[in-house]
Parts: C-alpha cells; structure tokens; sequence
C-alpha cells in the first residue's frame, strides 16, 4: 500500500513541477548572486563554496519545506491521512521521503553543476555530492516538523525558518567543513559518518515528531 | 510509593499552589544567601587572576547564567516529556513559566560574555564556539516563544511548545558537539579561557557559590511564575476565587 | 456502532457544548442540528478523533469522515483521487469499481478531469462516490448538504438510505432537516457565557 501511495505522490510531483522546479531555480539563483557579489579582485577559488553551497541549499530546502503539507492542509488531505490510514505514521514518513528526494537527492545530483559555479575543483566533486546525500535527509526529517507545526498559520514561513535554522547548524558546520577539506585535499571521513549521524538521528525522531506535529496543527483549523 | 503519590497530586494545580509557596520561599532565602556571599566573596576577597586583573571577575556572573540558561531549556525538554506522557497541565505552566526566565539569562551570558570578552579579547564579540552555541540556545528560546505566541489555544500551544522543546533539547548535545568541533578545526586554542580546573580554590569557590545561588534564583523565579500562571488559569474556580477574595 | 456518554469537546481547556448522550445502532441515522457555533463541527472531528480535547467516553468503530474539505487533491482527476483514497485505508479498488461508483453519483463525465475544474456540487458528488467505496459501517459527515443542488439533494438522501438499509450507521451535521428515514435528532447547545480564554 505505502509503494502504491508513493507512486501516486510521484504522479502528484509530475503534475506539480512547480514544486519541484522552483527551489531548484531559486539554489542556483543563489548560488549565481553569490557569485556575483564576491569581489572580482578576491580569488575565491572554493573559499567560502563550503559554507556558502551549504548554505543555499539549507535555504532552498526551507522553502520547499513550507510547501510540504500546505495543499494536503487546504484541502482536507492532511485530515483523512491523521484519522483514515491505518498507520499515519508510514504515510508521512513517505511524505517526507518524497521531499527529500526531489530537494536533497536532486541537489546532490545536480552538486557538480553548484560545485564548478562555486570554483569547487573536479577532483573534491565526489565528496562535495557524498556529503550532501549524507547531509540532506537530516534537513528534510528535521525540518518536515518545522513544518508540521506551522502549516496551520498562513504565514508560516518565517516561523518555519526561526524554528529550524538553529537545528540545521550542525549539518552546515560538518558539511561545510568536509567540503572545505575536501577542496584541500585533506582526507575527512569522520565527519562525513557525523553527517550521517545525524541524518540517522534525524530520520528516528523525525517522522515521529512531524505526525505529532500534525495532529496538533489540525485541531488549529 | 510516596514518590507515586506525590506525582499524582502534581496533576491537581490548587495543590501545587499550596505546597509550592514553602519551596518558593526557601529557594528565595537561599538564592539571597548564596548570592550575597558569593557575590562579596567573588568579587571583594577572591585573589585577581594574573594575567586578566581583576576584569575576571564578571565570570562570577557569566559562567552561572550560562549553565542556567542551558539546564532551564533541558528542564522544559523534561517538562514536554511529561505533557506528553501523562497529559499534565502542570508541565505546560512550567513551560511557560521556563521561556522568559531561560531567554533572559541566556541573553545575559551572552551580554556579559561580551563584556567580558572586551578587555580579555579584545573585542565585543568573537565567533567563538562556546558564544555560538549559547546564541543558538537563544534562538531556540526565540522560537519557542514565537511558535506560542502564534497559537491562541492554550491547550495546543502547550502541546506544540513541548513537542519542540523536546526536539530541541535532543539537539542540543549535537549541537554543542558540531559547535566544539568547529572551533577547535577554526581557533586552536589562541583564546585560552581560564578553565574551572586550572583555577586555584579561592577563585573557584565563590563561583560554586555563585552557580548554586544563580540555580536558586531561577527556581524561585519559575516557581514564582508558575504560581501566577496557575492563578490565571484557575482564575473562575471556588479555590482561586477563595484565596483573591 | 458509535456511541457517546457525557461527551464534552474542549477548546483551549474551556468546554464547547453541553454534554452530549446517544448511542446509534446500526442502520440509523443521527441528524446533528445546532446553531452556528454551538460546537458541530467539533464535535464530528471528536467522534473522527482529529479532535482531541474531550472529556468523557466515545465508541466509534470502522468510521468514515467527511469534514468541510472535501479531501480532493485538485491536481488528481476523480478517478485518481478515489484511488488514492483506496490506498490511504489499505484496499485497492479496480476501475470498474470506481467508475461505477462515479455512476452513482452522475460524475462519471468528468471522471477524468483535474477536480480544479469541477465545481463545487461537483466535487461533493466525487466525495459521495468515496463514501460508497469505502467498507466504512459508520459516516461522519459535516454538512453534507452544502453546495448540492435539488437532483444532489436528493441522491444524497438516496445514498444515506442506501448505506442505513445495508446495515450501515450515519451521523450528519446540518442546518436543514433531511427527509431520511429512521432518523434521530441530536441537538448540540453551546455552553452559555463561554469563560474568558487567556
């Protein structure tokens, strides 16, 4: 049942490619303005891509993060999901896994693009796209109870962002640090496993926290 | 058994509020206490450190707000525990009563680290990894307190506070982890602070003294806070109405 | 099949409605009248356990619920949402199952088009259709009637009977009396000077 559920939550994507295709735009937007701005004289050569690709994708993930319940909400979905499945629990967890494969999954995808726009260097490519997959599945557990909790306010956004920025630092700081080693060429596989650790944290407590979430933000309506 | 019993009580709030009143005013006596002699002791008879002079000092006041501030966001994680667990209303009007307490002292553990850090660093702020994970503590707060002003329905606020508060405090030894990490990779050890360990008796004395007064005041002042919080909330029962009248 | 005993829904720790008693055996219906605001709708969403905040006792068994939103992913044709709706609850409906049900209804012309384009009596029949999908033996549903014209009125009514003479149980809220037959009435009452919420 889950797999047939997830099918038609990729059916729902097609049909959606906003949802998709918009923090998409924006993460290269970003990455494109910080480009711009850095002094021409400064050779940046993967200074700051560490922080700043960590950076952006933190705030790409954030606004699809507002749109992860937001329709199912509005249309009563989020309703029969809490009262009508038999496990809300696996529902939402494969809400969640969806999220993080078309923001974290496709962003590691597309890091070499990100990374040569940053002056990454080819041969950091690799560990640059291994620690966004470690990486990401962190934001989206974490940030998918962000977003429970403030899905009932239709503004929520900024609430959202307040909520879940501060947990998001240890993902920027180990992320951003393996990244700058890996421009170095310094070897830094501890912290790639302290990425996936926290991901593993984040996926235990995450979907458990985000149906909790939910079952409150319903009764606000 | 008598700890099951007392529990139990703790779901009545007129009880907590009777009971509450003698604890409220030993913690008060034993934070003035604490904090007199501490405060005299620290700051008039503990020997000036050799190479800070006397600035040292504020850690008399920096270090125990910092510890406070960071035991009173764990204490509401406990405290969302227990909404949860055992649907007690005591816990949310702890909650409550833990954010302003909690978000104050880390504002000033971050005010008087800067202080502190002037004539020590040289400068009034450092991105050091201790002031980063203390500011992220006040964001946390931030947020908590954000999310419950957002939600008018005082049982749902509740629920919604502690459900972060736990997460939160789940966080906060990663958090504090990543942050170490990052300072040690970024500044080895070029602002050496003086350590508890390295620190003579006389000076560290005082600021045992200082921490368990600064643990004193906060309890009295969420105490104090709850009572209040409690009499809002009952305001239309017989008891409230009794004890006002 | 849904019972209730000094049920009172709670809102930010105040009580909405005065206690509430009834018990409904299968095949009858229960009419929920009450003023706007006296407590409807929360009180369906207690019986759907959305709600949460209550005191009291309630059974309600292998129920359906039908609040305001109607649950139709506007993206999703009739068919597709009916489908997924199947899934939530773990069956797996065939399309001659679906498009029968949309018969029922007279939606079966517009099985296919995104339900952004149906209208709202429109999307309340493709709401009907999951009713008559689902193996649910209790209805919960809040203001059925809403958006129906006199043809969907009356198939709505046909539909309750139906489910009720199949052994079913059905508990609407509305603000026009429905010409169901073995029908109760329930009155929900708002508490009076609702106590100042802090």
């Amino acid at each position: 049942m889950i797999l047939r559920l997830f099918f038609s939550e990729l059916r729902l994507l097609s049909r959606n490619k906003a949802q998709v295709l918009n923090p998409l735009a924006f993460l290269f937007l970003g990455v494109m303005l910080f480009s711009v701005g850095v002094p021409s004289t400064v050779q940046s050569n993967g200074i700051y891509a560490g922080a700043v690709l960590w950076f952006i994708v933190l705030l790409t993930n954030l606004l699809a993060l507002d749109g992860l319940f937001r329709r199912d909400y509005d249309n009563g979905v989020l309703e029969q999901i809490l009262c009508a499945s038999e496990i809300p629990f696996m529902v939402i967890l494969m809400r969640i896994f969806v999220h993080w494969l078309h923001t974290g999954l496709l962003i590691t995808l597309l890091a070499p693009l990100l990374g040569l726009a940053l002056g990454i260097e080819a041969h950091a490519l690799p560990v640059v796209m291994l620690a966004l997959l470690l990486g990401t599945p962190a934001l989206s557990f974490i940030g998918a109870t962000g977003a429970a909790l403030t899905v009932g306010f239709s503004r929520g956004g900024v609430l959202l962002a307040l909520l879940v920025l501060p947990l998001f630092l240890p993902v920027l700081i180990f992320g951003a640090n393996v990244i700058n080693d890996a421009v170095a060429g310094i070897d830094n596989t501890a912290q790639l496993y302290w990425l996936a650790f926290i991901s593993m944290v984040a996926f235990t407590i995450g979907p458990f926290a985000t149906t909790v979430g939910l079952k409150i933000s319903v009764q606000l309506q | 058994m008598f700890l099951r019993e007392f529990w139990h009580k703790l779901g009545s709030p007129k009880w907590f509020y009777q009971i509450s009143t003698g604890w409220m005013i030993g913690f008060a006596v034993a934070a003035l206490v604490l904090l007199v002699v501490g405060m005299v002791w620290g700051l008039a008879f503990a020997p000036a450190d050799y190479q800070q002079g006397n600035s040292f000092r504020i850690i008399y006041v920096h270090v125990p707000t910092a510890m406070v501030a960071q035991s009173v966001y764990i204490s509401m994680g406990v405290a969302g525990i227990v909404l949860f667990v055992w649907r007690m209303k005591l816990a949310d009007v702890a909650i409550a009563a833990c954010l302003p307490v909690g978000m104050m002292l880390t504002a000033l553990a971050l005010f008087s680290g800067g202080v502190w850090g002037r004539p020590t660093w040289g400068t009034w702020w450092e991105w050091d990894g201790r002031t980063v994970s203390t500011l992220v503590l006040l964001f946390l707060y931030i947020g908590i307190y954000a999310l419950r002003e957002a939600i008018p329905d005082i049982t749902l606020r509740g629920r919604a506070s502690a459900l972060v508060a736990i997460v939160g405090t789940i966080n906060i030894p990663i958090i504090k982890y990543s942050v170490d990490w990052w300072h040690t990779l970024h500044q080895p050890g070029s602002f050496s602070l003086t350590e508890k360990p390295t620190m003579p008796v006389e000076m560290w004395a005082p600021l045992l003294v200082m921490v368990l007064g600064m643990y004193c005041f906060a309890g009295y002042i969420i105490l104090a806070r709850m009572r209040i919080e409690i009499l809002l909330r009952e305001q239309r029962t017989q008891w409230v109405r009794g004890l006002v009248a | 099949m849904l019972s209730a005993s000094n049920l009172i829904s709670q809102r930010g720790g105040m009580d909405v409605f005065k206690s509430i008693n009834f018990e409904l055996k299968a095949g009858q219906c229960v009419e929920v009248l009450g003023d706007n605001g006296a407590g409807k709708t929360t009180l369906l969403r207690t019986l759907a356990k959305i709600h949460t905040q209550y005191n009291g006792h309630f059974r309600c068994d292998n129920f359906l619920y039908q609040g305001h939103r109607l649950a139709l992913d506007e993206l999703l044709n009739a068919v597709e949402n009916l489908t997924w709706h199947g899934h939530l609850r773990g069956q797996v409906r065939s399309e001659e199952q679906i498009f029968s049900a949309l018969d029922r209804v007279e939606m079966s012309r517009n099985s296919l088009s995104p339900c952004a384009q149906l209208s709202q009596g429109q999307q309340r029949r493709v709401a009907m259709a999951r009713w008559l999908l689902s193996v649910a033996g209790v209805w919960i549903l809040d203001e059925p009637v809403t958006a129906l014209d006199q043809s969907g009125q009356e198939l709505l009514v046909r539909i309750l009977n139906q489910h009720c003479a199949g052994g079913g149980a059905v508990l609407y809220s509305t603000h026009v009396t429905l010409p169901v037959v073995n029908k109760l009435t329930l009155v929900v009452e708002a508490v009076e000077n609702q106590r100042f919420a802090r």
